[in-house]
């Protein structure tokens, strides 16, 4: 018995809990929201097949629609003790998906009419990802936002003395890539748009003759990467803030995400987000501070430093490009076996 | 083909009166500014024409193939620092090169191991762990020198070389980090490349402006040494217009080395692959190699190209390099001109330029007007930053010049003359 609590005095547990609040938390949430914009961009690969720049730019702008909706109706979330942001979203999520309709109907659609080389789309899609931050710096200037996070509740889960801290918005991130995702796996697999949307992805002509509606498979892409992207960005501005220069920093993690997971996967492009979000936070870790615990064991030559992490914090965007490029070196169907595009 | 030509005389005549309207409108200094910039945009242009006119290669990380040739010019050419070569530094650095250098050699020779039998899971595996402890040894001796320089000498300073070989030294570079990005993506499809050029670009900004030691970081280095008399010694308008002399003998000489080429049976062979790649693949030709070829050829032309622009505003700020002005503009100025088209690229590149430098008073004046009509008629309190919001006006437009050239114009404003051998 004496044994026993000396053990267990001799756990580190701060150190433990330390690790949870500052990888598995930090990762999970980034991750999610990571996942939430792969889906939507392993999507559109695979039925539309092309590379959509312009999604971190569509992420921003659902944001920004949960803004004005929140400028509207401020009280909107007081009654469910939730923000109003959260509460809100959903009318955000509806804009968005039309939105990304009409942009899809304005620029992508004339160019697939067309039957140019996908790389010209691809180019389209630069263009557009420009006007839409052209657009949103027009109208919201260059600073930063904050969402009123409503009753700002913290849970806190106590752990020998030390707390799991987690806020209220990174728990609703959480919870909602959870019931997206199994939303989506349900749609994919059981309504007959979800069936029609993995035909056309598989092999668009067999699904053409067999007289699948292929616009209305581009209808519902739009409208679910449109959706997602909107919570994506939303639930990201609400844990930190709202910045319109997002787009570069969230496209390359993205991408990686969705390549990593395999493209045209959507549960690959989820597994990815998470792998990408969690690698960037085990990355950026200072490991000097699980070290520590071990001090007194250790002989006096060896000497811990203040600070071991794999890459500086400022370097955190080479994180995803090297994840991509080893991807692209040496499997680049993705772990979920994704399509070979050659 | 008379048409043709009617319509390149045309074009030009309206570009030269453009031009001289915006020199008896601004100054002459101001004017000779906006066409040296214009030329140094030329260079780049017909690097990118290369690329993507020539070979179909979509290349978005243009600002970063730009920032690291003007580092490099940089280094070659800036004067010697000879606070840092009196310290340790030099030497620690050197070893930690070494190390780095026999690092890679092992990293190299164990990615080859299963030619002796091993299977292949161990090699990976043992790859990973050489390229780890290569990477973590390195980092270790670097730290230290970089603090030792950052106290001390402040950055490392540049070798005190010729501006010339500083220029060849930043298209070198800047093929180099092309022939790596190449080598990775282009057996896969062109967005692939897209994604890996714009990521690279972004981690050579985020290097070059976080790497205080090397590159003075958010301190900016100034004055980069030019290869002409500079301003105070000579006045503004000599010595932009000996600036301009030197850059427009840069884009006759690659223009004419361009034309040969495009006509030589080589160009007839990058025609054949870009058009129809399968059946150029059938008559044996390697597509990867020769795209490869042309992605570098494009690059070392976009890294003299940037390095000359860079030594001409000359400061060396890492932070001025943004995604709009360095690439997508350059993209713009391609694909309005007719890519594929080196004399279409050229005036794509003036005009748009021209258009480009006049669009900041435009906007500003703009805005300002329906400030001032807003207030007056609907009494509508103009944010106060309305000033850098207009200017984010010109994304848009970019952006919207992009989708439309593409929908309604693909071929550009000279489209490019298909090649008749009779």
């Amino acid at each position: 018995m004496e044994q026993g609590v000396g053990l267990l005095a001799a756990l580190p547990v701060n150190e433990v809990v330390f690790f949870i609040n500052k990888v598995v938390i930090a990762g999970l949430i980034i991750g999610s929201v990571y996942a939430l914009g792969a889906v939507g961009v392993t999507l559109i690969y695979g039925i539309l097949r092309f590379a959509h720049f312009a999604h971190g730019d569509m992420m921003t702008a659902g944001a920004f629609f949960a803004l004005i909706f929140v400028a509207l109706f401020p009280t909107a979330g007081d009654a469910l003790g939730l923000p109003s942001a959260f509460v809100l979203m959903p009318l955000a999520m509806v804009v968005t998906a039309l939105f990304a309709i009409g942009i899809d109907k304005g620029f992508y659609a004339p160019l697939r009419a067309a039957k140019v080389r996908p790389v010209v789309i691809v180019m389209a899609s630069i263009g557009v990802m420009l006007m839409m931050q052209g657009l949103i710096r027009l109208f919201a200037g260059t600073g930063t936002y904050q969402f009123d996070a409503g009753s700002k509740a913290i849970y806190r889960l106590p752990v020998m003395g030390r707390d799991i801290i987690l806020t209220q918005p990174q728990a609703l991130l959480i919870v909602f890539t959870a019931l997206a995702a199994i939303a989506l796996h349900l749609f994919l697999t059981r309504t007959r748009m979800g069936k029609a949307m993995r035909a056309v992805s598989d092999n668009p002509d067999l699904a053409r003759v067999s007289g699948i509606s292929i616009d209305s498979v581009v209808r519902s892409t739009w409208v679910i990467a449109g959706a997602l992207a909107a919570a994506g960005g939303t639930l990201l501005a609400l844990d930190v803030t709202l910045k319109p220069d997002l787009s570069f920093n969230i496209i390359l993690p993205i991408f990686a995400a969705a390549i990593v997971g395999g493209v045209g996967q959507p549960y690959g492009a989820m597994a990815g987000g998470m792998l990408v979000g969690f690698t960037e936070t085990l990355a950026v870790f200072n490991w000097s501070v699980l070290l520590r615990p071990l001090r007194p064991y250790l002989p006096d030559i060896i000497e811990i430093p203040n600070r071991i992490a794999f890459v500086p914090t400022e370097y955190k965007i080479v994180v995803p490009f090297f994840i991509l490029i080893a991807v692209l070196i040496w499997k680049p169907t993705g772990i979920f076996k994704g399509r070979v595009l050659k | 083909m008379k048409t043709m030509a009617n319509r390149e005389i045309l074009l030009f005549s309206g570009l030269a009166i453009i031009i001289a309207l915006v020199f008896a409108w601004m100054g002459s200094a101001y004017g000779m500014r906006m066409l040296v910039e214009a030329s140094c945009y030329a260079i780049i242009g017909l690097g990118l024409t290369i690329q993507w006119g020539y070979a179909g290669l979509f290349n978005v990380g243009v600002m970063g193939f730009i920032a690291s040739a003007a580092f490099a010019s940089l280094l070659v050419t800036f004067p010697v620092n000879q606070a840092f070569w009196d310290t340790e530094a030099p030497g620690m650095l050197a070893h930690a090169a070494l190390v780095f250098a026999i690092g890679v050699a092992v990293i190299y020779g164990v990615s080859q191991s299963h030619r002796l039998g091993l299977p292949r899971k161990l090699r990976t595996l043992l790859t990973l762990i050489a390229a780890a402890i290569t990477y973590l040894w390195v980092q270790g001796l670097m730290d230290p020198a970089t603090t030792l320089i950052e106290r001390n000498g402040g950055w490392v300073g540049g070798l005190g070389l010729p501006v010339w070989m500083g220029w060849i030294a930043g298209g070198i570079v800047a093929g180099v980090l092309g022939w790596a990005m190449g080598r990775i993506t282009l057996g896969l499809r062109a967005d692939y490349m897209a994604i890996a050029t714009l990521g690279i670009s972004e981690i050579i900004k985020a290097f070059l402006k976080n790497a205080d030691w090397l590159t003075r970081g958010t301190l900016t280095v100034s004055p980069l040494p030019w290869p002409v008399p500079t301003p105070q010694e000579i006045g503004f308008i000599a010595s932009r217009s000996a600036y301009l002399s030197i850059t427009a003998i840069l884009i006759v000489v690659v223009y004419i080395l361009l034309q040969r080429a495009w006509a030589s049976p080589w160009g007839r062979m990058m025609r054949a692959i870009r058009d129809n790649e399968f059946a150029s693949a059938a008559m044996g030709k390697d597509i990867n190699r020769r795209r490869l070829e042309m992605f570098m050829i494009g690059n070392f032309i976009i890294g003299v190209g940037g390095a000359a622009l860079v030594t001409f505003t000359s400061i060396f700020d890492p932070a001025s390099f943004v995604p709009l002005n360095h690439t997508f503009l350059i993209w713009v100025m391609i694909i309005v001109g007719g890519a594929g088209n080196n004399l279409g690229t050229i005036f794509g590149v003036l005009l748009v330029y021209v258009i480009w430098t006049m669009s900041e008073p435009a906007a500003l004046f703009l805005f300002q007007q329906a400030a001032v009509w807003g207030d007056r008629l609907f009494d509508w309190q103009a944010p106060a930053d309305l000033a850098t919001r207009a200017l984010q006006m010109r994304v848009f437009v970019i952006g919207l010049t992009i989708t439309l050239v593409l929908r309604f114009a693909p071929d550009g404003l000279l489209p490019e003359k298909p090649v008749k051998y009779e």
